[in-house]
């Protein structure tokens, strides 16, 4: 269990010095046990503090990095069952398996797609995370020869190794020094060398279960054996057992701070089953898998798990927003259509995606309404006639435009013309279409 | 050291409701676990998927899932029997789209009778949803209560608007009932109060708690099934034990996703493929959050939805 902050107190000098920024030594326990200090904000305390409470407050899931640089991905550091609590942290990195059996032409396909998987939406860019190499051929060369390529061509994707044998891993790994990779495959009989190894490259340790207890069994005798970062996997493979499994680990490790689970969940998805394969996927990333490794990557099924990911990990509380002011398209002159939105992000990309697809250029205003959708901000009265207006007033867009001053409005809010239209003097309101795909037909048939 | 399993128990359960009757009838429900937690509790019964079928041909459907139903579409009938005897549908959704005073303007009358004509020609239960119109709603669904008297079938949807007369016309033709209101838990309670306040039997309640497509609100809808199953099991809160229905194909098939065609949207890759796994996903998620009872389009992903089902079973 976490300590709480009378425990914490008796740990610190109580001398109230007030260097950590806090009044008393007591209010600073309290903001510890709320995960709302760092303990390096006190300089004096002690050795022996440091180390009790660096155990009790070190987050309940591990934190721990996959790959390096720009591409990184982190991972763990989850503290809820549920997402409406609070916001999910780290989003579940998605990777695709590479058998080292596979031909080198297959193989250069599959980093191909990998290297060119990244897609922009809403705002933010999604991409396959890793690249998971199997040891399907059990030959230690076979499975260097596959590493050192994926070393070679894709430098900056993150790997995960997948093997059982020490040999293929001591191999493979020589081309993945401090690279943040994942060396998978620790098991009962395997253990000592395969934290041997992990160490030695600065690697994440797989730990590849039976069980959850022969699970926690072999995490512990990694950390005795010196391993700190691990990715566990109980050997759930069925979708009942994965959901089983990780809301165990997760309830174990947030509601009783159980160490030897504390770490993030690795999760094999593959199926021969394309679509089967994609719901499996969907259930570890909704219900607390790290990592997912897929058979394959196909753009219909990376765009859909994508989609998931960012939706699961959005904050609960704050939806996703973009800036209010008006956005340029294109090069607009002073005649160019003028519209409306609010800054919900998927309604400012999705217009502003289709106003690019009309290839007119224009300008597109975007109003503070909390981050909500059209008809939600409508019905919340956060895009009213008098709130637009002023937008309009104080934006200072008067001076841009030519002679005729007019304001495009969503079709789904055609309700609000006259009153706009009453609040902007000499402003003409024309109603536009419903939904965004209609927009390029109607923007072009305005220049036509 | 071993591992102790943190397992939970709840004090509620979520009500068991059986729709249909005769050997086709299938009951949902039952639980006194959150979704699939087998390994903690009672999960007596697998979530259904009913197929959706409309009183007027699917013009509006993009083409991905309108081909499905080529040719057999021109019918409601024809339709449903299609789904039931080809597709192995356990249940039927019929949606009165026609009814809608923008589209065919179907009176009443002409609703009950084709929702009499199915009821005489399938023998699964049957789903009978109006056109969301909440005013021609409540006349559309007193005929359709009463032609579809004593069959046990589900009749929707009630939506605070228009719930008095739709609840009555449950109530006396014994009918289960759907309940919708707009994302958000206090909202989907204060209905199923009010409902059961008019005396309606809660335990014949099913809540809608409304849906969305995957990347167009799912995490809402997500979120508050989590919610309103957390309520009904861990606070015993009997308003909120109604099993939850997901209307999942309506809001699936008019996103941008299912219906630009990949020479549009190179990045994104097969339309056919995208559209079947954009409804299977976005079902299967709300599974996960707490859904019993799910309302599909297109064959494959109700296929694909059903073998996640079958593997949920440990
Ligand atoms: C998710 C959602 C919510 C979320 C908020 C999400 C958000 N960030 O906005 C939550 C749960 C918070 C919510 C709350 C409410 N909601 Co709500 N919500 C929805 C839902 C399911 C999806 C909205 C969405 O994300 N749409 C996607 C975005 C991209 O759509 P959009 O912004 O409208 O943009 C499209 C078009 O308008 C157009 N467009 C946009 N800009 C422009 C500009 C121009 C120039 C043009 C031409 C076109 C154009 O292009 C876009 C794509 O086609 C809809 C129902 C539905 N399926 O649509 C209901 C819906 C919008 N909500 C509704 C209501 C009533 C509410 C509440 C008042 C009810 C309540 N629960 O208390 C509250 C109000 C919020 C508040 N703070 O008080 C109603 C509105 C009814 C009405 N006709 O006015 C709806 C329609 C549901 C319904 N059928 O009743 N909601
Ligand atoms: S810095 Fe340390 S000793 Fe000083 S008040 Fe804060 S907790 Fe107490």
């Amino acid at each position: 269990m976490a300590l709480t902050g009378v425990e914490i107190f008796k740990l610190l000098p109580k001398t109230n010095c007030k260097k950590c920024g806090q009044p008393t030594c007591l209010a600073f326990a309290m903001k510890l046990a709320q995960r709302q200090a760092s303990l390096d904000q006190c300089p004096d305390v002690s050795a022996e503090a440091k180390q009790k409470l660096g155990e009790a407050s070190a987050p309940p899931i591990r934190p721990i990095k996959l790959g390096t640089g720009d591409r990184a991905v982190k991972m763990g550091e989850e503290t809820v069952l549920f997402r409406h609590e609070k916001k999910f942290v780290n989003p579940c990195a998605l990777a695709v398996a590479m058998k080292d059996t596979a031909s080198g032409a297959d193989a250069q396909k599959l980093i191909d797609a990998v290297l060119g998987s990244e897609i922009d939406r809403v705002g933010q860019k999604l991409r396959i995370d890793a690249i998971a190499i199997t040891n399907d051929s059990g030959d230690p060369g076979k499975f260097e020869a596959m590493a050192k390529l994926v070393a070679e061509k894709a430098p900056a994707v993150a790997v995960i190794l997948s093997t059982t044998s020490p040999d293929a891993a001591e191999a493979a790994l020589k081309h993945f020094s401090n690279k943040g990779a994942v060396l998978y495959g620790a098991n009962a009989s395997n253990l000592d060398a395969m934290a041997a190894w992990a160490k030695a490259a600065k690697a994440t340790l797989g730990i590849a279960a039976a069980s959850l207890d022969e699970l926690s069994d072999l995490t512990e005798k990694a950390k005795a054996a010196g391993v700190e970062d691990m990715v566990i996997d109980s050997g759930a493979r069925k979708a009942g057992e994965i959901i089983r499994d990780n809301t165990l680990i997760r309830r174990a490790a947030i509601k009783k701070n159980v160490k030897s689970v504390g770490y993030p969940v690795i999760t094999f998805a593959m199926r021969d089953d394309n679509m089967l394969e994609t719901l499996v996927a969907s259930a570890a990333i909704a219900k607390y898998s790290s990592i997912v490794v897929l058979s394959s990557m196909e753009k219909w099924k990376d765009l859909a798990l994508f989609s998931l990911r960012q939706n699961i990990y959005t904050d609960p509380q704050v939806p996703m927003q973009v800036e209010q002011k008006i956005y340029k398209i294109g090069e607009p002159g002073p005649e160019a259509p003028f519209m409306i939105t609010t800054n919900f992000s998927l309604t400012y990309f999705i217009v502003s995606g289709e106003i690019e697809n009309s290839k007119v250029p224009a300008r597109l205003a975007v109003l503070d309404s909390e981050g909500l959708s059209v008809l939600t901000a409508w019905a919340a009265g956060k895009f009213t006639a008098s709130k637009i207006a002023q937008f309009i007033k104080e934006s200072g867009i008067e001076g841009e435009l030519g002679g005729t001053k007019e304001l495009i409005i969503p079709g789904y809010v055609a309700i609000l013309s006259g009153s706009i239209e009453d609040k902007l003097e000499g402003w003409k309101i024309t109603v536009g279409p419903r939904e965004a795909n209609g927009l390029p037909a109607f923007l072009k048939s305005r220049v036509a | 050291m071993p591992f102790t399993p943190p397992r939970e128990s709840y004090s509620g359960k979520i009500f068991e409701e059986t729709i249909g009757s005769g050997p086709k009838a299938i009951t949902v429900g039952g639980e006194n676990v959150l979704p699939f937690h087998s390994f903690e509790g009672a999960t007596p019964h697998k979530p259904v998927i009913a197929f959706e079928v409309q009183d007027v041909p699917p013009e509006d459907w993009p083409e991905v899932v309108k081909e499905v139903y080529k040719g057999v579409s021109g019918d409601p009938v024809t339709w449903a029997k299609y789904c039931i005897e080809k597709l192995g549908a356990e249940t039927i959704a019929l949606r009165l789209v026609g009814t809608h005073p923008d589209r065919q303007n179907f009176s009443p009358d002409e609703a009950a009778e084709t929702v009499r004509k199915m009821l005489a020609a399938i023998d699964v239960p049957l789903i009978i949803l109006g056109s969301q119109h909440a005013e021609k709603d409540s006349s559309v669904l007193i005929k359709c209560a009463e032609a579809a008297k004593g069959t046990n079938s589900v009749l929707g949807k009630a939506q605070e608007a228009n719930h008095k007369t739709i609840v009555a016309a449950a109530m006396a033709n014994d009918l289960k009932l759907i309940a919708m209101s707009e994302l958000d838990i206090n909202l989907s309670k204060q209905l199923n109060i009010l409902i059961t306040q008019m005396g309606f039997d809660k335990a014949k309640l099913m809540t809608d708690p409304m849906s969305s497509a995957l990347s167009y609100g799912l995490e809402y809808t997500y979120s508050v099934m989590e919610r309103i199953k957390l309520a009904a099991l861990a606070q015993n809160d009997p308003t909120l034990q109604p099993p939850i229905l997901a209307d999942v194909g309506m809001m699936v098939w008019k996103v941008k996703e299912t219906q630009a065609p990949e020479a549009d949207m190179p990045a994104w890759g097969s339309l056919k493929d995208r559209g079947i796994a954009w409804e299977a996903v976005t079902a299967a998620s709300f599974l996960i959050a707490g859904a019993e009872v799910l309302i599909m389009r297109h064959p494959d992903s109700i296929n694909a939805v059903k073998k996640f089902i079958a593997e949920m079973e440990v």
